[in-house]
């Protein structure tokens, strides 16, 4: 069996600081007390407390891992691979994500010093804002946009500015609403495409004024890049790929929705080697590695996950037509998503805000979806529908929204 | 064409209007693409995968592997021929290894397929020492697994 721990231990935490907070406070760090609950939480509930429910509410591939990348996590574990891992992550994986990003974007990285493996594309996100941002500093957060953006940067001390996009241009967010919103403290641009929850795309085109717009006013870039591999027209466009941003950007993918992995709970950030040293140093003292069987299954993904990544992407991408052209036909207008595997239908049409719909859809015909408003402005009107979901569950799903909007 | 066949491989009944639906086609161009695969012989038939055993009938499965002398000019065709023709017959394979053929035979109980072997297959002339392996158990069939379906496990909603 290869050891593989690093040889020199990593150094215990620095010694504490005297916290020596004297005025009577709360139990709750007030930044989080603050912090609204995720708008998807409430809706959970809800759902949970039925049955019969078809959900078109989950964030997730319904397809279980490849049994081939579940069994190297098996063999690992009966190997004894069960120590910690050097903390930027297993040197092995570390080499063949870096070639996976050149092969897929062109954009190099070096596996020694410039990819980070972390537990998910969730706590790149957090470390890569706690190393870059200080006190008050501002995030551009293009809006609709995944939940957790907001709260990583007000946790990390800065300040998220929305940005909001809309369906008049399928939710890509554009040069002159980001330009006017900069501020002396803007810090950085964050950026998702494709996009979670509106499936919209970027393409080379459309991003290359906003990588201008980053290097005039030197902005760093975080790139989550998780749904990249679900692109289904066109080509994904990796934003460190563009002029000017490799050196100014994060970026952060893993293998959560290409091999069907969340629950692995297995991410990467790759940078340049100043930020992703300083990102390291944060996983080092939080997370000391991540979880090495989930590592060991993550390095068999890059080797030998690609046929089945196929199959899963071109499954994808049918219910995809599917569920536009049935949206489209009931009417719930849904412009053409090119990514990811959610479609951002409007509602406005039926007279109801979107919760309204949402709540009534559930109740009434017992189908599952997520309120667009609990993804930011922007998301008012809209509903966001994931198709990870059967071709036999979306087609019984469509029939009874489609039941609901002609009772309206 | 190909992902039109993969489609109506996972699910023969899914129907022209939702593969068009699915594959952003008309669905007179899936129609068409249809039947030119029919006619050239590459959709063969449209058939349900049954699990006997749930619906209580019993039927008996053996896979026998024989050895074949081949023969001048026609090599192991002819001798295929000869099997393949007996309805008992599910599927025959030419197989490498130590034997040549893989035979698949379906009968209603062990002894009829037992007979079968031993008094049709046994005695073509060039068939020798088939060896009979009895099916016990189906565990997946055809990229089916037989047993219950996993549930979905996934929370009801996830951002």
């Amino acid at each position: 069996m290869t050891d593989v721990r690093e040889t020199v231990r990593p150094a215990p935490p620095l010694s504490e600081a005297a916290a020596a907070a004297a005025a009577p406070r709360g139990l709750v760090n007030r930044a989080v007390a603050a912090m609204p609950p995720s708008g998807i939480r409430r809706f959970f509930d809800l759902v949970s407390t039925m049955t019969d429910v078809i959900s078109l509410g989950v964030g997730e591939p319904d397809f279980v891992t490849p049994w081939h990348i579940r069994e190297a996590a098996i063999w690992s574990i009966e190997k004894g691979y069960t120590t910690y891992t050097s903390n930027a992550g297993m040197f092995e994986l570390r080499v063949l994500v870096s070639a996976d990003v050149q092969a897929q974007y062109g954009v190099s990285y070096d596996p020694t010093n410039e990819i980070l493996i972390t537990v998910g594309v969730s706590e790149g996100l957090d470390v890569a804002m706690r190393a870059i941002l200080e006190p008050g500093d501002e995030v551009l957060i293009p809006e609709p946009s995944f939940v957790a953006y907001k709260p990583c940067v007000s946790l990390a001390g800065g300040v998220p500015v929305p940005v909001p996009t809309d369906a008049a241009h399928d939710f890509k967010v554009q040069p002159e609403a980001i330009e006017a919103r900069l501020t002396p403290r803007t810090r950085a641009l964050l950026l998702s495409y494709p996009s979670n929850p509106t499936g919209a795309t970027m393409c080379r085109e459309e991003l290359l004024p906003i990588a201008a717009l980053c290097c005039q006013h030197n902005l760093l870039a975080i790139s989550d890049e998780i749904y990249a591999h679900l692109t289904y027209e066109g080509e994904h466009c990796c934003v460190p790929r563009l002029p000017g941003m490799r050196e100014r950007t994060i970026l952060l993918n893993g293998f959560s929705k290409a091999y069907a992995m969340t629950g692995w709970r297995m991410g990467f950030a790759a940078g340049p080697a100043p930020v992703i040293q300083a990102m390291t140093k944060i996983h080092q003292y939080t997370m000391m590695s991540a979880p090495t069987a989930a590592q060991m299954a993550a390095i068999e993904a890059l080797k030998n996950g690609k046929h089945e990544r196929e199959e899963m992407i071109q499954q994808y991408n049918q219910r995809r037509q599917l569920i536009i052209a049935g949206l489209n036909r009931i009417g719930l207008p849904c412009f053409r998503a090119r990514g990811a595997f959610y479609v951002f239908p409007s509602v406005a049409g039926t007279g109801l805000d979107c919760e309204t719909f949402a709540e009534r859809l559930l109740a009434e015909e017992r189908v599952a979806v997520v309120p667009g408003n609990a993804f930011g402005i922007g998301g008012e009107g809209h509903i966001r529908c994931a198709y990870a979901a059967s071709l036999a569950n979306i087609e019984e799903a469509l029939r009874r929204m489609e039941r609901f909007v002609n009772r309206l | 064409m190909k992902e039109i066949l993969k489609i109506l491989e996972r699910d023969a009944r899914t129907t022209p209007e939702q593969i068009a639906a699915m594959t952003g086609r008309d669905p007179a161009e899936v129609r068409q693409i249809i039947a030119e695969a029919e006619a050239k012989g590459i959709l063969r038939r449209y058939k349900a995968t049954i699990d006997w055993e749930r619906a209580g009938e019993e039927r008996v499965i053996a896979f026998i592997d024989v050895r074949v002398s081949p023969q001048r000019g026609t090599g192991f065709d002819d001798i295929a021929r000869r099997i393949d023709r007996y309805p008992e017959v599910r599927s025959v394979y030419l197989v490498s290894g130590e034997q040549d053929l893989r035979v698949v035979v379906e009968g209603p109980t062990m002894r009829e397929v037992a007979f079968f072997v031993a008094e049709k297959l046994a005695t073509i002339e060039q068939v020798q020492s088939p060896s009979t392996h009895f099916l016990l158990k189906r565990y997946k069939e055809d990229g089916d697994i037989f047993d219950d379906e996993e549930p979905d496990r996934r929370l009801a909603v996830v951002p």
